[in-house]
């Protein structure tokens, strides 16, 4: 059983890590206009900060325990049995160190070139509203996050994307906002369902998942209610086709958040409260699920493959695997659930660097079409030797991280989901595929005159990209304490979805 | 018959309890007597006087409120207003918008050089009839209340003497408000005929006693929906709702916002009254008919903004989509067997409060930006630019148009927060859907607007002028929105004796 684990600590953690961005975004608000030289760095110590406090967490976090640690609860609005309620247990701990130290590499690594102010004003509150996400244990607190987040992220596309930066925006903003409608209708209804059943009025999830017992039916329809929402945010096909536009129109800061820890919202959220709350629902749902994920796999790899907007195609990769990553969820097996939260932080931190190293050719080229690039390699063999690397982790390279999250998940899901395994693994060899294919066309050959100029990495840049490279090479060479970290908690919740089931 | 008149004694008044209708009604007189006998006031005179005596009437209210809290809701005036938590909460609300209606009024007036007091004791004289609405407990009161705001609303849309479109709003305004009139007064009629009183409470004893009285239900319900048509064109539901865009584009922006904000609180209160106190017993007739008005009016409300492109016709689709969604809060209350009937009350008071305080902050923005342009042209283009011409103002407006879509951490969300989850808790899961998928498409509306704001170059250099008064007016409503979005216990702490509405 999971059970709140209040930790005893002095010092309320998990509320700094969502109240210190906010903090962090209206002091470069009001510093903005005077001192613009103080702004930027008042973004930095902020989100540096909120870093050094995530490592921290990860460092005090104790490995092998099942429930939720550091948990801090205030009542915030009594009448409707509303409370301030954060914890961190294995599946959310290393979502919320991702989301912690990739904010200050964005902030530090890529120009907003305009309206600088305003840029990481919203970038930092949308930190505040993922981080909120990944750490609420109350409904009503995890709905406020999860809506609130659409608003920066909706600006920083509108503002600072590409030419179909606002159709791109719209569209996310709507999608998103669609889905987490009925997802309030469910989470209203769950509690007053489960008001029957517990006998006082209560938005606590962990109260309402231990105590509460649905009927099938009632249970069934709330799971979908959840998962209309996650399946949007994932994104699941297919309800996926918002993202290829967003990704595409979104600044690459934009682009490597949303790739990085947006989306992972979704996941979590199906695994935090769709598992999580019902069971059986998601046990009555599997098939289709498992059927909408390989499809995913397989259509996002199909897609990616066709592409000829080298942002499009990492795009449609993200939809290939998150595929995966859903299809573990809903295996429910150790193994797969924790491949899945591995695969979680390791998509964010593979896609979240293809996106930044896009991004730099961008900056170069000013174009993104594969057809233009040639030849690179010759001209910048650092910069190609980071994108190997990187671009081999998204592949699923033994060795790398990716290879050991996906290689958990079809180990894991091959016995609940065995012919569904078996077409997604297709997906690993498609993914090789569009992205060798497309590193081929971009890399080698001889560069023409447009590509001869092609800058080699910066030092800061290099720095950057460091970063990504040493995590993508140590968690995939030597993945134990990640996986000790997550176990323990994935067996707890794999232990409820089975008491309840049975 | 001299006898009669000798022997009639007139019903006991409490003054203090009528003492904000007082200060309304005596500050409004004042207002014109000594303002058509005094010289042009200083600037913005005229309105503070009118926010000061608005102002008086709040404090009067808050008293009464207290008053309610320790001795509970009853009647006033032999039975014709009640004094409750729900009425008086809408007379604060109504009042606020008053305070802050005022303080844009003079601004706007000013740069129309136009500031005379009529127009604010029209507002005063408006807010006398909604507050009576509000508290009506009887339907001839409730008529008399109805026509002092009804005519105060026609003389204000027409107020602008040197636009067509403003006389044009009041002429439309006036013509269909005049048949809304007459529906209501021929079902108050047929009412009166079936069950013998006009008392709210009388009506309901009537049709609940005992001793079974030979009478004809068909003519109660036609007189039931009779009131409802009535109502239903003052609060613009559809299909009734065809006047409003005209009428909030052509009437001077400012009114719009009066309209828009004590107009609909009024009717809306006075129409949750009506039906919950005098025909609770037939809430199985009228709560199919509520639900199908309340789906259609969020349906068409929402979906019909989205190809607006003036922002005023666009604000005026989405207050009915705001209508659409109270009203679910009255379908909640025709289920009288479940014992969460009463969320429904509170939650509708809820929103009517917050949604007075957002309408008035989004059509005073509406009115600055109108100020600026050459033609007071309300156009999505009039917004462009604004978020680099005036970050502050696009920041208050964005904040509030993130309120009319429901955005967490606004106050529109507590107040769309309560509705669905009254209508969840007794059971009407596909009106929440619906009402909630009706607030995505209106959020496009509000986007839409945002974009032009941030996104857009602005088409003149001209500088922007914000007025005093207006900057005021906008920021409380921003206050307002943020502070019951984060912390909506402020609110929702007062709120649990609103379901008791006075009945003795």
């Amino acid at each position: 059983m999971i059970s709140a684990n209040t930790e005893v600590l002095n010092f309320p953690i998990l509320t700094m890590l969502v109240i210190l961005p906010v903090i962090g975004s209206i002091v470069v608000a009001l510093l903005g206009k005077s001192r613009p030289e103080w702004m930027k760095l008042s973004a930095l110590i902020s989100s540096v900060t909120t870093a050094a406090l995530s490592l921290w967490l990860l460092g005090v976090f104790k490995s092998g325990e099942a429930g939720f640690q550091f948990v801090s609860q205030h009542e915030w609005i009594r009448q409707w049995g509303i409370s301030w309620h954060l914890g961190v247990d294995g599946i959310s701990l290393f979502l919320v160190v991702l989301t912690g130290i990739l904010f200050p590499l964005v902030i530090v690594g890529i120009d907003p070139h305009h309206d600088e102010t305003s840029y990481f004003a919203w970038m930092l509150l949308l930190q505040a509203g993922v981080m909120g996400s990944f750490l609420s244990l109350d409904l009503f607190l995890f709905f406020v996050m999860f809506e609130i987040v659409l608003v920066p992220m909706y600006f920083l596309i509108a503002g600072w994307g590409y030419d179909q930066r606002i159709y791109a925006a719209l569209k996310f903003f709507l999608y998103t906002m669609a889905g987490s409608a009925f997802m309030l209708v469910g989470i209203i209804a769950t509690v007053v369902l489960a008001h029957r059943d517990l006998g006082v009025v209560t938005f606590d999830l962990v109260k309402i998942a231990e105590g509460a017992n649905f009927s099938t039916t009632a249970g069934r329809w709330l799971f979908l209610s959840f998962a209309i929402a996650f399946a949007v945010k994932v994104p699941l096909f297919p309800f996926h086709t918002w993202l290829p536009d967003a990704h595409t129109q979104a600044p690459t800061g934009g682009s490597v958040i949303l790739a990085g820890v947006l989306l992972k919202m979704g996941t979590y959220g199906f695994l935090r409260f769709g598992v999580y709350l019902f069971p059986q629902a998601a046990m009555w749902a599997r098939p289709a699920i498992f059927t909408l994920a390989v499809i995913g796999i397989i259509y996002g790899a199909i897609a990616a493959t066709m592409q000829r907007d080298l942002k499009r195609l990492v795009a449609y990769s993200s939809v290939a695997h998150l595929g995966f990553i859903v299809l573990g969820t809903f295996a429910l097996s150790s193994q797969a659930v924790t491949g899945a939260v591995m695969q979680m932080v390791n998509h964010g931190v593979s896609t979240g660097a293809l996106f930044l190293l896009v991004g730099m050719i961008y900056e170069r080229r000013h174009t993104r079409e594969i057809a233009e690039l040639r030849g690179i390699q010759h001209v910048a063999p650092i910069f190609a030797g980071v994108f190997t690397v990187v671009m081999l982790s998204s592949v699923g390279l033994p060795g790398l991280n990716g290879f050991v999250g996906e290689f958990l998940i079809l180990i894991g899901s091959f016995g609940p989901a065995r012919w569904w395994t078996v077409v997604a693994t297709v997906g690993v060899v498609l993914a090789a595929l569009y992205l060798l294919w497309a590193y081929q066309r971009v890399f080698h050959g001889e560069p023409d005159e447009a590509n001869s100029s092609f800058k080699e990495i910066t030092i800061r840049e290099g720095l950057l990209m460091s970063v990504f490279v040493a995590i993508i090479v140590v968690s995939g060479i030597y993945p134990k304490p990640i996986l000790d970290r997550i176990e323990p908690s994935v067996a707890a919740l794999i232990s409820h979805v089975e008491g309840q089931t049975k | 018959m001299n006898d009669e008149v000798a022997t009639f004694v007139g019903p006991a008044i409490e003054w203090f309890s009528v003492s904000p209708i007082v200060v309304l009604l005596g500050g409004a007189l004042l207002l014109l007597l000594v303002g058509s006998l005094t010289p042009q006031w200083r600037r913005g005179g005229y309105g503070l006087a009118s926010a000061v005596i608005a102002l008086t009437a709040i404090v009067l209210l808050v008293f009464l409120w207290r008053d309610i809290s320790s001795s509970g809701p009853k009647l006033l005036v032999g039975g014709a207003l009640a004094l409750d938590h729900f009425a008086v909460l809408a007379s604060i609300a109504i009042c606020s918008a008053v305070v802050l209606v005022s303080l844009v009024t003079s601004d706007y007036l000013a740069s129309e050089n136009a500031d005379s007091p009529e127009i604010y004791a029209l507002y005063l004289t408006a807010a006398i009839g909604g507050i009576v609405m509000a508290a009506s407990n009887d339907l001839v009161v409730l008529f008399l209340g109805l026509e002092t705001l009804s005519l105060s609303l026609y003389l204000l849309a027409a107020s602008n003497r040197k636009r067509t479109q403003s006389q044009e709003a009041g002429l439309k305004y006036f013509i269909l408000g005049g048949f809304a009139s007459a529906f209501f007064l021929y079902g108050v009629a047929l009412t009166y005929g079936t069950t013998g009183s006009t008392r709210l409470v009388d009506i309901n004893l009537a049709l609940n006693s005992y001793i079974t009285v030979p009478r004809n239900d068909t003519l109660l319900l036609v007189g039931v929906g009779l009131m409802l048509i009535g109502f239903g064109f003052k609060v613009s539901l559809v299909p009734f709702q065809a006047w409003t865009p005209d009428v909030y584009q052509g009437s001077p922006t400012p009114v719009t916002a009066f309209m828009a904000s004590v107009g609909k609180v009024a009717a809306l209160v006075a129409l949750v009254r009506v039906f919950v106190t005098a025909f609770p017993s037939r809430a199985d007739d009228w709560g199919p008919v509520v639900l199908v008005l309340s789906a259609l009016t969020l349906i068409v409300g929402s979906v019909v903004a989205i190809i607006q492109v003036d922002v005023k016709r666009m604000l005026a689709y989405s207050s009915i989509s705001h209508a659409g969604f109270i009203l679910v809060g009255l379908e909640v209350s025709s289920h009288r067997s479940s014992p969460d009937v009463g969320d429904g009350l509170i939650a509708i008071g809820v929103y009517v409060a917050l949604y007075a305080a957002l309408v008035v902050g989004t059509f005073s923005v509406v009115t600055v930006v109108a100020q600026n342009t050459n033609d007071g042209a309300t156009s999505l283009d009039a917004f462009k630019g604004l978020g680099k011409r005036k970050p502050l103002l696009a920041l208050a407006m964005t904040v509030l148009l993130l309120a009319q879509a429901g955005v967490p951490l606004t106050s529109g969300f507590v107040a769309k927060f309560g509705i669905i989850q009254a209508a969840v808790a007794i059971g009407s899961y596909g009106l929440a859907v619906i009402a909630m998928v009706c607030a995505v498409i209106a959020a496009f509306v509000y986007l839409r607007i945002m974009v032009s704001m941030w996104s857009s170059e602005a088409m003149t250099t001209e500088p922007f002028k914000v007025s005093f008064f207006s900057a005021i007016s906008i920021a409380i409503a921003v206050v307002v929105t943020l502070v019951i979005g984060v912390l909506p216990s402020l609110l929702l702490d007062l709120t649990s004796n609103l379901p008791q509405l006075a009945s003795k």
